[in-house]
């Protein structure tokens, strides 16, 4: 496990062994490699990016090739028992369109975002007047991807107006402890979110 | 003479198999017996886990890859991906690629002698289907000591046979690759391959699909029903590429002959295939793509009908491919999905149209080749 990101090593505490995982924006494939060969997890990686979907077939991970923005409309209702979408979100056209529709296909759904609410975030704009950049967010307003970011308490907002049952949470700062500061001002001292949402009972 | 290149597997000779066990089709005839022609690149090893069967699509046939000979000025048809190194590589495969039942360059179809009337069968002939396809290659698998195919692959036509051996055989198949294919033809699809038919029946010298008999060729038809699916293969970029509105001569003429360059070029194509293809095998080969259709036998839900197999999937398709396009191709892998199938399924930019899946275009042979790569085989 040593080899993923602190942030899928939690992800990967997270999930049930031997569940079914949908893996949006997957990259190179790595979070459901380590998850196939130490979890007996079976599902899906969805990419976009040729490099990252040869790298995925590498790694013998079944990988679909699509535009995340296009939704999930391949993909049948309650059929996976998680849809996992890291550091993608901010990125995505419609990002609400999204979360909508990893309730429907998933059980639940894990996403992970850099928070903007982050001190150095808040210091760079507040003191520099400019925006920030930093190492969760290194691209200039520009050319940035980042084109939907919120904070910790606007995504806690959002979910709560939804009806959006969080069921896991873990805020990590960059040294990725969780300490009794990190706990008391999360908003302010976490730069990476990761929450775990239940699928609401539509029926 | 020709210097044939060290990627390729080189010289090939074609083989063929007599079956004189009937064989009951689709339609309810049956063929009492027939020849199957056959190449087969690479060495089958010892634990014979390492067959490949290459299926072809409308117009092909066995000559998949290599040449027959050193004057030939062109190789089999897949050249692009069979061959020592290439995605399916002959130095870890043993190739098998049949020429199809009712094909008309080896193996019995309409041109054939009908044993019980010692004349051509023509219109005689029986409808063949996928299905019974596969069934042929089932048989020819066994003839040749084969329980199990390491991967069944196909492009177009030859992307349904994979499918359907991945569903009526499910033990017989480890790994299905579908390129630029499609669970059934739209109503569209039909309806060019309908025109194609048209052109071909209505031709003067068509006689009923006796023309061998009236030493006649429909070659008017033929060459418009080529003309017509060329067209359909092609993207309108590629076209307008290769073409655009150049003119033969520097000045329209006002006449009905040939004037623009894409004229020229379709008449030499349709001109070509008259040369090497019989007008019935075409009228066959249609069929067979309009008659497809799996997940009928599971009142039209294809998850349903892979659910019975036990096969991993790997499927990709063209960006400019409206004939087999992408969104043809997301319906297999929906249903895949569904039915818990384990697939992956690229999307490649390309302006080569359908005719794409024939090119050598890098990130697609790289990923087609990393694919087969992972393909367990015994040393």
């Amino acid at each position: 496990m040593s080899k993923l990101r602190p942030e899928l090593q939690k992800i990967c505490e997270w999930i049930e062994p031997n569940s079914r995982v949908l893996d949006l924006g997957c990259g190179d494939g790595a979070l459901l490699e380590w998850l196939q060969n130490n979890r007996g997890v079976t599902g899906y990686g969805v990419d976009i990016e040729p490099d990252n979907v040869l790298s995925c077939l590498k790694k013998k991970v079944n990988i679909i090739q699509a535009d995340l923005s296009a939704g999930l409309t391949d993909f049948g209702d309650g059929s996976f028992d998680y849809v996992i979408m890291t550091q993608a979100l901010q990125a995505l056209q419609y990002p609400h369109r999204i979360l909508a529709e990893m309730q429907r296909v998933g059980r639940q759904s894990i996403v992970t975002f850099p928070n903007f609410g982050f001190w150095k975030h808040r210091i760079h704009l507040m003191l520099k007047g400019q925006m920030p950049v930093s190492k969760a967010l290194p691209a200039q307003w520009y050319d940035t991807q980042n084109i939907h970011l919120c904070t910790i308490k606007d995504f806690e907002e959002f979910c709560s107006e939804r009806a959006m049952v969080i069921s896991k949470k873990d805020i990590m700062n960059y040294e990725h402890r969780s300490g009794l500061l990190l706990r008391a001002w999360p908003n302010l001292l976490g730069a990476v979110a990761l929450y775990q949402l239940n699928a609401q009972d539509l029926g | 003479m020709l210097k044939i290149p060290s990627d390729s597997i080189g010289l090939v000779t074609p083989q063929i198999q007599h079956f004189s066990e009937k064989l009951v089709l689709d339609c309810g005839k049956s063929l009492e017996q027939y020849d199957i022609v056959y190449e087969t690149y690479g060495k089958l090893n010892a634990a014979a886990d390492n067959a490949v069967l290459v299926c072809h699509a409308l117009s092909a046939d066995h000559h998949a890859a290599g040449y027959h000979s050193e004057t030939d000025k062109k190789p089999g048809w897949w050249e692009a991906c069979i061959g020592p190194g290439k995605p399916i590589d002959t130095n870890r495969f043993f190739v098998v690629s049949p020429g199809n039942l009712g094909q008309c360059n080896g193996s019995t179809g309409p041109k054939s002698t009908n044993p019980s009337t010692g004349k051509a069968y023509g219109p005689d002939f029986p409808m063949v289907t996928v299905s019974d396809w596969v069934k042929y290659q089932k048989r020819l698998a066994e003839r040749l000591g084969l329980s199990q195919w390491a991967a069944v692959v196909g492009g177009s036509l030859g992307g349904m046979q994979a499918m359907q051996w991945a569903i009526e055989f499910p033990d017989a198949v480890r790994h299905a690759v579908i390129i630029a294919s499609a669970p059934k033809l739209s109503a569209q699809n039909i309806a060019f391959n309908a025109v194609a038919r048209q052109a071909i029946m209505s031709d003067p010298d068509f006689h009923e699909g006796r023309y061998y008999e009236h030493d006649t060729v429909p070659s008017g038809g033929l060459k418009v029903a080529r003309m017509l699916g060329h067209i359909t293969y092609l993207s309108d970029d590629a076209m307008g590429d290769k073409f655009g509105r150049d003119l033969k001569d520097d000045k329209l003429n006002y006449h009905y002959d040939v004037e623009f360059e894409v004229e020229s070029y379709l008449r030499y194509q349709g001109e070509s295939f008259v040369n090497r293809f019989d007008a019935n095998t075409y009228l066959l080969m249609t069929k067979a793509l309009d008659y497809f259709d799996p997940a009928s036998q599971e009142q039209g839900n294809l998850a349903e009908a892979f659910k019975k197999t036990s096969a991993k999937y790997f499927l990709a398709s063209f960006t400019t491919d409206w004939r087999f396009s992408p969104e043809r191709s997301r319906e297999i892998v929906k249903a895949l999905t569904e039915a818990g199938r384990d697939v992956s399924y690229l999307e490649f930019e390309s302006n080569h149209g359908h005719d794409a899946f024939l090119v050598p275009m890098i990130q697609y042979i790289d990923a087609f080749k990393q694919y087969m790569d992972n393909i367990e085989v015994s040393t």
